[in-house]
């Protein structure tokens, strides 16, 4: 035996599927980044079960969800329109796969602006209590991440009207939606926390 | 580009020197000279000896600002210092010791060995890799940059609320501390999402994961854990920070926050650290110690096992830190079990590399001496552990020397001795020269000799009361003669640590020359020269056991496979390694390797801008940080034809 036996047929070059390194990259971003929201809500439950005045966690009594419940559905509804993006750049169709992922953009936009209403309508600020300091906090940081995902989002638009991906070439576009769509699943976990929870009885 | 480079058969070269293939993969990998080159290199060596190299430099600031306030404390009513003085002193060096240099050593060493371990050309995310040096680097200069104008972390390395509340700590000290780490935090965390793709896609072919060496091992545990931890200790600056700066309630009791809260998130990163910063220690004495016992290391199944068992467990004693602060019996009970449990897997490793020696034939020179005391060293360092582990002891114990010892036992014990005999052990890789045996006998015995006599008698002062952190006492306490003996053995240990420097620099320059394998080691990175070449492996090893370099001489059948060193995959057009199954490292793909960038030290600039602008309330500068990170993300990740990150143009 002169020569190792390895190998046997073509190798595809570069980055496909889930053989891209940046596939794998981002799956650990993401364990990290589900880390630290799970870092988060712990604060949030280990805080709302310290001692408090009454009606002050959480502040005003349980929030509304006239906003809030909506908006997660149109959430939701950006990852089924960039899920719809990937089926299509699967079946080589570039415009779906750009029109996919614009109109998961533009979902992911009337999100901010929701939620910048839903800020707006507070009563109390950011320094008023540690209820207050968790809910700016927490779905500040989940809204930063929607921001980055937006930003990428267009990106991949742009890049898919560029012509740069087809059925098989198609990595960028994998990698973003994953992280897409951890974004709009962490979103179902703040939302539980923060929405949901009170109304099960857990404030003070 | 064609079709047909979408998709190809590597050629597979047999055995032969291939020097003309040599000259080639030399020009696609080399790095350009100059500072252009320096600023924009991705090649995983040079940023591991720049981490190394860095982290030293760290671990002298740290030793210097040790022996001054050693000095403080050689005896009683001492004044050299003051108490505030003292109060930056001690928390500096605990942060330098801890975060910038026990951590990023072994990031560097890992670093540089692993794709040569593991057969492949480079790390699986070059650029990743540049990024996360940049970002150590500008992270310890934020740092270090602020205790030159006076405004260290003076709390402490721990941090503990409400000492570290705007309220009692009005300084910028803390504001630094918390945006250093959050920054710092960065570059750990893309460092350590490299190590695990790498492990998991760039194995030489036919190294399943039971033939991985034990550094890889230790290194991948400690990556892993990094990535769930570190957010833990970034959210709770974040928070500290949001606190000082924002008027937010996290911490604040008063107003119906929580101390307790801080002191669970810091350590829930801070233990599953501890064990972050010597996995990868061990794992060096597990691949070095039996090179110089010439035998396999006994019990390779059960050593892999434990490191990550005892990772595992270490996300589960936390609170052993915070035995003292009033917490329900029944979690006491539960995290000091945990903490005594976890003596177990520890103690495997202690019995694999004692058997080791035992049945091995062992050669008695530097590096062996180091990796051997740090055995005695980490039982020591245990069994101080074990103790604290228990509730009523921790309770006598807690916030004395005791635990000082204890953790100077832990980390230098477990980080530092198997680091330094790890330098004597692949110097001669790094170089091509080999290390002085004879300076190194002398670094070794005053090293090990001033670390016994400094840090043991430590654990008598705790014993004896003397808490942790003052910044002197009075005399009659019974601590005099053991407070001078420590300050004259940290002296006695920083000679040896000079020895050493002195021992590399001469080596470096006049070193006798070392060939490839001068250890007549047994893995992978023995089998190129030294230093390697850019590319690492003229062809892709083909590996078929742990041992490729040792094959038919370990009383292994002759049907056996064997490992191919100098015969295997061509992979020569650009840059290019093989990416293999995660399990059975079966060849799944050609991965495309990025040429040289700048987009990582930009990126680390532009974040640096932004923790600048916030530290200093500069807004218009965080803002435009945060928009030229964008920006350079942006263009790093735009899709690139010669990495094959494009559809083929159509009909092409």
């Amino acid at each position: 035996m002169a020569e190792p036996t390895v190998l046997q047929n073509k190798l595809p070059v570069g980055a496909i599927d889930t053989r891209a390194s940046g596939w794998w990259a981002m799956i650990f971003v993401i364990f990290t980044e589900a880390s630290l929201f799970a870092y988060l809500l712990f604060s949030y439950f280990y805080l709302a079960v310290q001692p408090h005045l009454p009606g002050t966690f959480p502040e005003g009594g349980s929030p509304s969800l006239a906003l809030a419940l909506p908006n997660t559905f149109i959430l939701l509804l950006s990852s089924v329109a960039v899920g719809w993006a990937q089926f299509n750049i699967e079946r080589d169709d570039s415009r779906r796969l750009a029109l996919g992922m614009g109109v998961g953009a533009v979902l992911g936009m009337v999100f901010l602006v929701v939620q910048y209403f839903e800020w707006s309508a507070k009563a109390f600020g950011l320094a008023s209590s540690p209820y207050s300091s968790l809910y700016f906090t927490v779905t500040g940081f989940h809204m930063a991440h929607v921001v980055v995902g937006v930003v990428m989002l267009w990106a991949l638009f742009a890049w898919s009207l560029m012509g740069y991906f087809n059925r098989v070439r198609y990595a960028h576009i994998h990698i973003g939606a994953l992280y897409w769509h951890f974004v709009d699943a962490v979103w179902l976990v703040v939302f539980f926390t923060f929405y949901i929870t009170p109304l099960l009885g857990v404030k003070s | 580009m064609t079709i047909a480079d979408y998709e190809r058969a590597p050629t597979v070269a047999g055995e032969g020197a291939h020097a003309a293939l040599a000259e080639k993969l030399g020009r696609i990998w080399e790095t350009k000279p100059g500072i252009l080159g320096w600023l924009s290199t991705v090649d995983h060596k040079k940023i591991g000896i720049r981490y190394i190299i860095t982290a030293f430099a760290f671990l002298i600031a740290g030793g210097v600002e040790a022996l001054v306030f050693r000095l403080q404390l050689a005896g009683p009513n001492l004044h050299l210092l003051t108490p505030e003085q003292y109060d930056q002193l001690f928390t500096t060096h605990g942060m330098t010791m801890i975060f910038l240099y026990a951590g990023p050593v072994l990031s560097g060493f890992s670093n540089y060995l692993w794709p040569l371990l593991l057969g492949a050309r480079d790390m699986a995310l070059p650029r990743l890799n540049a990024l996360s040096y940049w970002v150590y680097l500008c992270a310890g200069i934020f740092l270090y940059a602020a205790f030159a104008f006076g405004f260290g972390p003076n709390d402490g390395w721990f941090n503990y609320v409400p000492y570290a509340a705007r309220a009692y700590n009005g300084g910028p000290n803390i504001d630094f501390y918390s945006l250093g780490m959050i920054l710092l935090g960065i570059s750990t965390t893309v460092g350590s999402i490299n190590f695990v793709v790498t492990f998991l896609r760039l194995r030489a072919p036919g190294m399943s994961i039971n033939r991985v060496p034990i550094l890889v091992w230790g290194t991948l545990t400690a990556s892993a854990a990094n990535i769930f931890a570190i957010p833990a200790v970034s959210l709770a600056f974040f928070l500290l920070w949001l606190d000082r700066n924002m008027g937010t309630h996290f911490f604040d009791v008063p107003a119906g926050g929580s101390a307790l809260l801080w002191q669970h998130l810091f350590w829930m990163f801070g233990h599953p650290w501890v064990y972050a910063i010597v996995l990868p220690a061990m794992g060096m004495v597990s691949d070095g110690l039996p090179v110089f016992c010439r035998r396999p290391l006994v019990g390779y199944t059960v050593v892999a096992l434990a490191t990550v068992a005892t990772m595992v467990l270490g996300f589960g004693v936390w609170v052993h830190h915070m035995f003292a602060t009033g917490l329900p019996d029944v979690s006491l009970a539960f995290f000091s079990a945990a903490s005594i449990i976890i003596a177990v897997p520890s103690a495997v490793g202690v019995f694999a590399w004692i058997a080791t020696i035992w049945t091995g034939r062992p050669v008695f020179n530097t590096p062996f001496l180091f990796f051997a005391s740090f055995i005695i060293l980490f039982t020591i360092g245990g069994v101080s552990g074990y103790m604290t582990g228990s509730v009523p002891v921790d309770w006598q114990l807690t916030d004395t020397y005791f635990i000082v010892a204890h953790i100077h036992y832990v980390l230098i014990g477990i980080n530092v001795f198997p680091v330094v005999g790890a330098v004597y052990f692949w110097f001669p890789k790094f170089t091509g020269k080999m290390m002085g045996e004879r300076l190194g006998r002398w670094n070794f015995w005053t090293m090990f000799i001033g670390f016994n006599l400094g840090f043991f008698p430590m654990h008598i002062s705790g014993l004896l009361g003397m808490p942790r952190r003052v910044y002197t006492y009075a005399d009659g306490m019974g601590w005099d003669w053991l407070n001078f003996i420590t300050t004259l053995g940290s002296f006695a240990f920083a000679i040896g640590v000079l020895l050493f420097i002195v021992n590399v620099a001469l080596s470096y320059r006049r070193g006798r020359t070392a060939g490839n394998n001068p250890w007549d080691a047994p893995t992978l990175e023995w089998a190129t020269t030294s230093p390697p070449p850019p590319y690492n492996f003229v062809v892709i090893p083909t590996v078929a056991s742990r041992h490729p370099l040792w094959e038919g001489r370990l009383g292994e059948p002759d049907s056996h496979e064997h490992s191919y060193v100098n015969a295997g995959l061509v992979l020569d057009q650009g840059r290019e390694t093989v990416g293999t199954t995660p399990l059975d490292a079966q060849p799944d793909i050609i991965l495309k390797m990025p040429k040289d960038s700048f987009a990582p030290v930009i990126l680390a600039i532009a974040l640096t801008a932004i923790f600048i602008g916030l530290v200093l309330h500069i807004w218009w500068l965080a803002v435009l940080g945060g928009l030229a990170t964008g920006v350079d993300i942006i263009g790093w990740l735009w899709p690139e034809r010669s990495l094959g990150e494009t559809a083929e143009p159509a009909n092409g």
